[in-house]
């Protein structure tokens, strides 16, 4: 393209032709669009991004369902496109917490529905017939993994995108600017002219901080090293035709990897310690003797994965005529919690992010943001990779290179569900925060805040409660990995006397405007248009019905309603509410997230503590289940909500952050004759909610079901028009595919003899160990796992096909490499404890 | 047959260099280092001569204790023994530069040269001054060649090749000789992983040097000359551009 | 005084040399002085007709007592005597092989400094001068105050003008060598022989990517490889795709190489690719995309259908050798 026939506007403008750039361009093409222009400031189709390097493999298994589905998703595109290889990949063990890991890759393949087996050595060694079967304890098989050649893909993508018209491209052409007007995106400017454009996407890989910032905005990732380097020739695979003929190894408790690729074999490496870059330093493509991307091998740092690939494959390795014909240290993207960053930038109308994207989920992540572009809402849920997972706390540089050293040593690692991060802690403390650490709390992180997950200071209640708790006591390692049985003590003393859990991290934001009412109504499925002080918990729906978020709403007054949400998808909840404003300017958004702390009171001896404090009538008659009010506890100004997610009678109490800590100390004071405990998290995100059998978004409430499924059909059908009524209420009218059950676990002893406790996303199979997968595709795993100690047992949620979700049907739950029987307890969204909500209406 | 290979450790540029903002010299954060292909090649025909008479091949560089890199790669492509001249940078004038190599070799001398080649590459990627070997050479009183691109060594003589247009040039000189050697004299290998692995734990003859700079010569500064994005020239769109590519292999003599 | 080596093939000046002598007057202008050429050989017929316009005042014909052939340090040790009688200001020589080598000797017997690679040259006490560094990516300005002043001139940077100041007197001069400035001189020539041709020795490689379509239809490119002796390469995808055998991979992890003409035929210019043709000295691209990467690195494209444009070229050749 010459400078005369550069475009000077285009509907959508994508910066970034790398293999998600290209796929962007090509679904959204798919999707209807026209007008689409992409840039790169290197040519095509290698314009000198991560794409270019990469090692290309696809391993699909992973233990994150989001992810493993994306993976999938790419490899089917991959292999439509012809650039798809397989040839399987092992993921080999060297000591027995790996071998008991590889159990667990066994668990996720089967959650996810993909093929796998385990391999002894000797098994490993006839698919690898190169590898030292003498240093390894076994493998983990995935026999449809291979390799995929995204450049080609990024041409035939591309080439597509074209023949419908759609596409335009300018290589070589840099971004120099991206224009704001008004809060939206406007135009982009580059080194050969602007775009005006009414849409713009950042795919730009590793480079998207800087151009986040061009308009504005921030794309929390950094520049990381990945060591990679080629050896060849070997004489095995001269033999051999084409690119790879043996499975892929991935040496995972070196951190390692070896792929072979046409007569050499890649060996790359995690091992090294984290070599972190700024975006600034970062070489331009006529500066980089290779590219901007491979920078040269850092050796030191490569010598100790040298001496294991070296033990591992010896036979090939381990031969001078075998050379280093390659070695880079490969740049690519790392995000705080190593997931991607894609979705809508909510501070800057028309501007997207698709980064921080593996080769491996590339062509489904640029589906999935063209589906999310065209029609709000994408096949597979990606909660867990929305760019606004860290707005307003996670995006400056220490942060995201804490994080980032941090993560990097666990690509490879053997990762709990419950893991914590360790850096960057003490981000966002409460008022409540310097009480609760006296109290030796034991912080968990929720985006940024620190929360207590249980208190050390409550360590007499095990005693107290030993009866009750002799059987649900963890005597695995890994099962009482981040947890602690004083979870279920305090769970036990609040049912019995009273607990106040200081649960900050929530998102809240006031409605406020004459049009709010309006606006609230097109957004919730339930009706707004409530009494001054009536709450309402809500879905929140996408078109296709399938969940965007389950929230709380109340009626401060006639035109103010305050949303309160869970804090980790605070960000993504809060984007998208803006994006729905009315753009009449009737509403807008106030954030009191910040300025409020939250303190909640709950259990049979909670009224008395209130009202022993409180100025104000606070009887059931004065103060009604799901009300809120204004109340003055002691000095504080606060505001009361009669709402309970443990399934007690109680309050949740906002006050002024600054009086935070008196709250604390005035509620600790006045609870202590009637025996008030501090309790955690453990208890409020998991046993109290397990066995009220409450939703929580992003484990069983995703855009994959809907209410009907997930039996939160209370609020029926409104007159009024909202997002998703369409499939919403066929959803209602027709048989559910699927219903979300609560099961217990009936036996857990193990053939080793221990009790084992499940943690979630395990698979339910069948008595005959079959996987169960619905009529949508969709298979039964273990959504939530948690212990109920009220009703003493271990409790499992999982979607259940409709013929198969009956009360008391037994099933099996495949934990750890063993298969364990569990019955369902309940269908749909009956309380195991407490059914009739009796406690939350004394 | 010992033999010496001296090499420089240069920056390892893209098509645009960039100077450092005082222009005294490249930015190289981020690139890295190498040396120039023609001391490549030199490392390679110093390791295949003593794989084939046998010997010693010693690498030498000057430069700071991060020049030492290079010598590890020499070492892991086949050299023996590395040694490095510490000074405080690599942008020592050829004089100097000489004379802290003639210094090195008198020292391991006792009167005598104790190799029996010494190596150069043609000139260095960098300063390009085409004259280290040259000076060494006349310091010690030793023939010397440059230039070259086939070396065949007997006890006492080296026969040398130069290329020129249409055949070579041959110099039969006898040893000890400083010979320089340009790329396309062999291909140089690439490391293995053991030898990588092995030359990383090879100690290093590691001698500081004091380099008195020639006032005679001095940089002021270094500029990036402005170029012209060069464009391809566009021949054609179909076979008829056939007869415009042999003009141009004609013109290339490739024909 | 300005002295300056003219090397020439058989009386026929070098290109090269002439450019020098652009900047050898230049510099003697400024001294107020004039420009005596250094010529070796004996009784090169028409050297003298050839150098009319470039503005000697004197030339030296050097003939060397028993070498007949280049001999670095004799010629070193001739331009030096000379300079003892004529006390240049400057000593200059074309960059090329030669007149570097030279002039280093000339530096290293009179611990002078020697200026590789002048650009150009302001004339005072000191000298003020431009030279290229880095293969002429970079230019460094320096200054030069040695007397005399040895530099060898940059290639093909400089015009080659006509002074018009008619021939120049032409003096013999034989110098007087020790045993030592004879000994190293080129002992005899041979003819280069034609060898096998490897990827890496090639004078021109023609490269096949995916273009290609299939193994088949490599025998086009073959075909004009062998016309012409050529060697013929790949791209790793072709390799990949199983068309071709690993060892004719040119990239970053296959054969580096550096022909006098690569032509890249079907090959899109991933970097794993340019990194192993960098080394060519030209680059001829046969592609139908406009847009692709390796059109950006070319001298000279071809935006067509390598199936078509290469049985073209061949027959072209074919044509051409036919008449």
């Amino acid at each position: 393209m010459s400078t005369k026939d550069f475009p000077t506007s285009a509907r959508t403008v994508i910066i970034g032709a790398g293999i998600v750039g290209n796929s962007v361009a090509y679904h959204l093409a798919e999707q209807g669009r026209t007008d689409i222009v992409l840039i790169d400031k290197g040519p095509l189709p290698d314009p000198g991004g991560s794409t270019g390097h990469a090692s290309n493999f696809i391993f699909p298994v992973e233990h994150s369902k989001e992810m493993t589905l994306l993976t999938q998703d790419s490899r089917e595109q991959f292999r439509d496109m012809d650039t798809f290889t397989r040839s399987g990949g092992i993921e080999v063990a060297r000591d027995e917490e790996r071998l008991e890991e590889l159990k667990r890759r066994m668990q996720s393949a089967k959650a996810w529905g993909e093929p796998a087996e385990m391999l002894t050595p000797a098994e490993v060694k006839e698919l690898v017939p190169y590898i030292n079967d003498d240093i390894i304890l076994g493998g983990f098989h995935s026999p449809d993994a291979g390799v995929c050649d995204p450049l080609r893909a990024g041409e035939v993508m591309r080439a597509r995108a074209q023949d419908k018209g759609a596409l335009s491209l300018a290589p070589n052409t840099e971004v120099t600017d991206i224009i704001v007007e008004g809060g939206r995106v406007t135009a982009v400017e580059t080194d050969r002219g602007t775009i005006e454009a009414e849409e713009v996407i950042i795919a730009a890989g590793l480079w998207s901080p800087k151009l986040a910032k061009m308009a504005g905005v921030e794309i929390p990732l950094t520049p990381a090293v990945h060591q990679m380097i080629s050896v060849g020739p070997i004489d095995l695979f001269e033999e051999g035709e084409g690119e790879i003929n043996y499975p892929i190894v991935r040496d995972v408790d070196t951190q390692m990897y070896e792929r072979q690729s046409g007569n050499d074999m890649e060996v790359g490496s995690y091992e090294h310690r984290p070599i972190l870059w700024d975006v600034e330093d970062v070489p331009s493509l006529d500066e980089a003797p290779l590219s901007p991307t491979q920078p040269p091998l850092t050796h030191d740092a490569f010598e100790p994965s040298m001496q294991h690939a070296l033990e591992i494959m010896p036979e090939i390795l381990d031969d001078p005529s075998v050379e280093i014909r390659h070695e880079i240290d490969g740049l690519l993207s790392v995000t705080p919690d190593g997931m991607p960053l894609i979705g809508r930038l909510q501070d800057v109308e028309g501007l997207w992010s698709c980064a921080a994207i593996w080769i491996k989920e590339g062509p489904a992540f640029g589906k999935m943001l063209a589906q999310l572009m065209t029609q709000g809402y994408c096949d597979i849920d990606i909660h867990a990779s929305d760019v606004n997972r860290f707005y307003e706390y996670g995006n400056s540089r220490r942060f995201v290179k804490n994080r980032a050293d941090e993560g990097y040593r666990k690509i490879y690692g053997i990762i709990h569900p419950a893991e914590q991060w360790m850096s960057s802690r003490e981000l966002r403390t409460s008022a409540f925060y310097n009480r609760q650490r006296d109290l030796d709390a034991y912080f968990f992180e929720a985006a940024g805040w620190e929360r207590p997950q249980w208190f050390e200071s409550n360590r007499d209640l095990l005693t107290k409660y030993s009866a009750e708790l002799a059987h649900l006591m963890r005597p695995n390692e890994w099962d009482s990995r981040w947890w602690s049985p004083i979870i279920l003590a305090e769970h036990l003393h609040m049912r019995d006397h009273v607990a106040m859990i200081g649960d900050t991290g929530f998102t809240i934001f006031d409605v406020v405007g004459p049009g709010a009412l309006d606006y609230l109504e097109r957004i919730a499925v339930g009706r707004m248009d409530v009494d001054v002080g009536r709450s309402v918990y809500t879905p929140i729906l996408a078109e296709n019905a399938g969940f965007v978020s389950d929230l709380t709403i109340v009626r401060l007054a006639e035109n103010r309603f305050r949303v309160i949400t869970g804090g980790g998808m605070g960000g993504a909840d809060k984007s998208w509410f803006r994006a729905h404003l009315p753009a009449d300017g009737s509403v807008v958004l106030d954030d009191q997230t910040s300025a409020l702390c939250t303190l909640g009171l709950w259990g049979p001896n909670a009224r008395d503590v209130l009202a022993s404090v409180a100025e104000e009538d606070v009887s059931h008659d004065a103060f009604p289940p799901y009300t809120a009010q204004d109340v003055t506890i002691g000095e504080v100004d606060a505001w009361a909500f009669r709402i309970s997610y443990v399934g007690e009678l109680g309050w949740e109490i906002y006050a002024p952050m600054e009086q935070g800590q008196r709250l604390w100390d005035l509620i600790a004071e006045a609870g202590e004759p009637h025996n008030i405990r501090p309790a955690g998290m453990g208890v409020y995100g998991t046993t109290g909610r397990i066995e009220k059998g409450y939703r929580l978004y992003g484990h069983e409430l995703e855009l994959e079901y809907d209410p009907a499924e997930a039996g939160l059909t209370f609020h029926g059908v409104k007159d009024l028009d909202f997002i998703g009524k369409e499939a919403y209420a066929e959803a209602l009218d027709g048989e559910p595919i699927a219903k979300m059950c609560t099961l217990s676990v009936d036996d857990h002893m193990s053939s080793t003899g221990e009790r084992r406790f499940m943690l979630g996303s395990e698979p339910i199979l069948t008595t005959d160990g079959e996987e169960i997968v619905d009529d949508h595709g969709r298979r039964s795993y273990v959504t939530t796992a948690g212990t109920g100690p009220s009703v003493g047992k271990h409790l499992l949620m999982a979607y259940l096909p409709t013929d198969l979700a009956e009360e008391g049907e037994q099933f099996l739950v495949e934990y750890m490499g063993e298969q364990y029987p569990v019955s369902v307890e309940v269908v749909g969204s009956r309380p195991l404890f407490d059914p009739k909500n009796e406690r939350i209406r004394s | 047959m010992d033999i010496l290979t001296c090499v420089k450790r240069v920056p390892n540029t893209g098509e645009k260099i960039v100077l450092t903002d005082d222009k005294q010299a490249v930015d190289a954060s981020g690139l890295g280092f190498t040396v120039s292909p023609h001391e490549e090649c030199a490392v390679e025909e110093a390791i295949q001569q003593v794989e084939q008479h046998g010997g010693t091949a010693t690498v030498l560089t000057l430069g700071p204790e991060d020049a030492s890199d290079e010598l590890v790669t020499a070492v892991a492509r086949g050299a023996d023994e590395p040694v490095l001249l510490e000074a405080p940078d690599t942008s020592a004038d050829p004089m100097a530069t000489a004379d802290a190599i003639v210094d090195y070799i008198e020292s391991r001398g006792d009167g005598e040269v104790p190799f029996d080649v010494l190596l150069f590459g043609n000139e260095s990627a960098d300063a390009g001054n085409y004259q280290v070997g040259v000076r060494v050479a006349n310091a010690l009183g030793l023939p010397c060649v440059t230039g070259i691109k086939d070396i065949e060594l007997e006890d006492t003589t080296a026969t040398a090749k130069r290329e020129v247009s249409g055949g070579w040039e041959v110099f039969e000189v006898p040893l000890p000789a400083v010979i320089s050697v340009k790329e396309g004299i062999n291909h140089p290998r690439y490391a293995s992983m053991r030898g990588r692995m092995q030359a990383r734990r090879t100690p290093i003859e590691t001698v500081e040097v004091d380099l008195a700079g020639d006032e005679r010569f001095e940089m002021v500064e270094l500029e990036v000359p402005e170029t012209e994005a060069a464009e391809a020239e566009i021949l054609g769109d179909s076979a008829d551009a056939a007869s415009a590519v042999v003009d141009i292999l004609e013109e290339l003599e490739v024909l | 005084m300005v002295l300056a080596l003219v090397e020439h093939v058989e009386g026929e000046p070098l290109e090269e040399s002439l450019q020098m002598l652009t900047l050898a007057r230049e510099i003697a202008e400024a001294e107020g002085e004039s420009v005596h050429g250094v010529a070796f050989g004996d009784g090169v017929d028409g050297l003298t007709d050839r150098l009319e316009d470039a503005g000697l005042e004197v030339l030296y014909m050097v003939s060397l007592d028993g070498i007949d052939r280049y001999a670095p340090i004799a010629w070193a040790a001739s331009l030096e005597q000379l300079a003892d009688e004529t006390d240049p200001a400057a000593v200059l020589a074309a960059g090329t092989d030669r007149g570097n080598e030279v002039l280093a000797h000339i530096g290293a017997r009179n611990d002078l400094p020697v200026v590789a690679n002048c650009l150009s040259v302001e004339v005072g006490e000191t000298y003020t001068l431009e030279r290229q560094r880095w293969g002429g990516s970079l230019i460094e300005h320096a200054r030069l105050r040695a007397g005399p002043k040895v530099m060898s001139v940059a290639l093909h940077e400089l015009p080659i003008e006509s002074a018009g100041s008619g021939a120049p007197t032409v003096e013999s001069f034989t110098p007087e060598l020790t045993e030592v400035e004879h000994l190293v001189t080129v002992d005899r020539f041979e003819e280069s022989e034609e060898e096998g041709i490897s990827l890496t020795d090639a004078n021109v490689v023609i490269g096949g990517g995916r273009g290609v379509g299939n193994a088949e239809d490599f025998d086009k490119l073959e075909e004009l490889a062998e016309l012409i002796g050529a060697a013929v390469g790949s791209s790793r995808a072709a390799v990949n795709e199983g068309w071709r055998p690993h060892d004719d991979q040119i990239g970053q992890t296959g054969a580096k190489i550096s022909p006098e003409l690569y032509i890249a035929a079907g090959i899109s210019g991933a970097v794993q690719h340019m990194v192993g043709c960098k080394g060519s000295k030209h680059l001829l691209a046969i592609n139908t995309d406009p847009e692709a990467g390796i059109i950006q690195k070319a001298n000279w494209a071809v935006l067509g259908d390598l199936h078509e444009v290469i049985p073209a070229i061949t027959e072209e050749i074919r044509r051409r050798q036919g008449e």
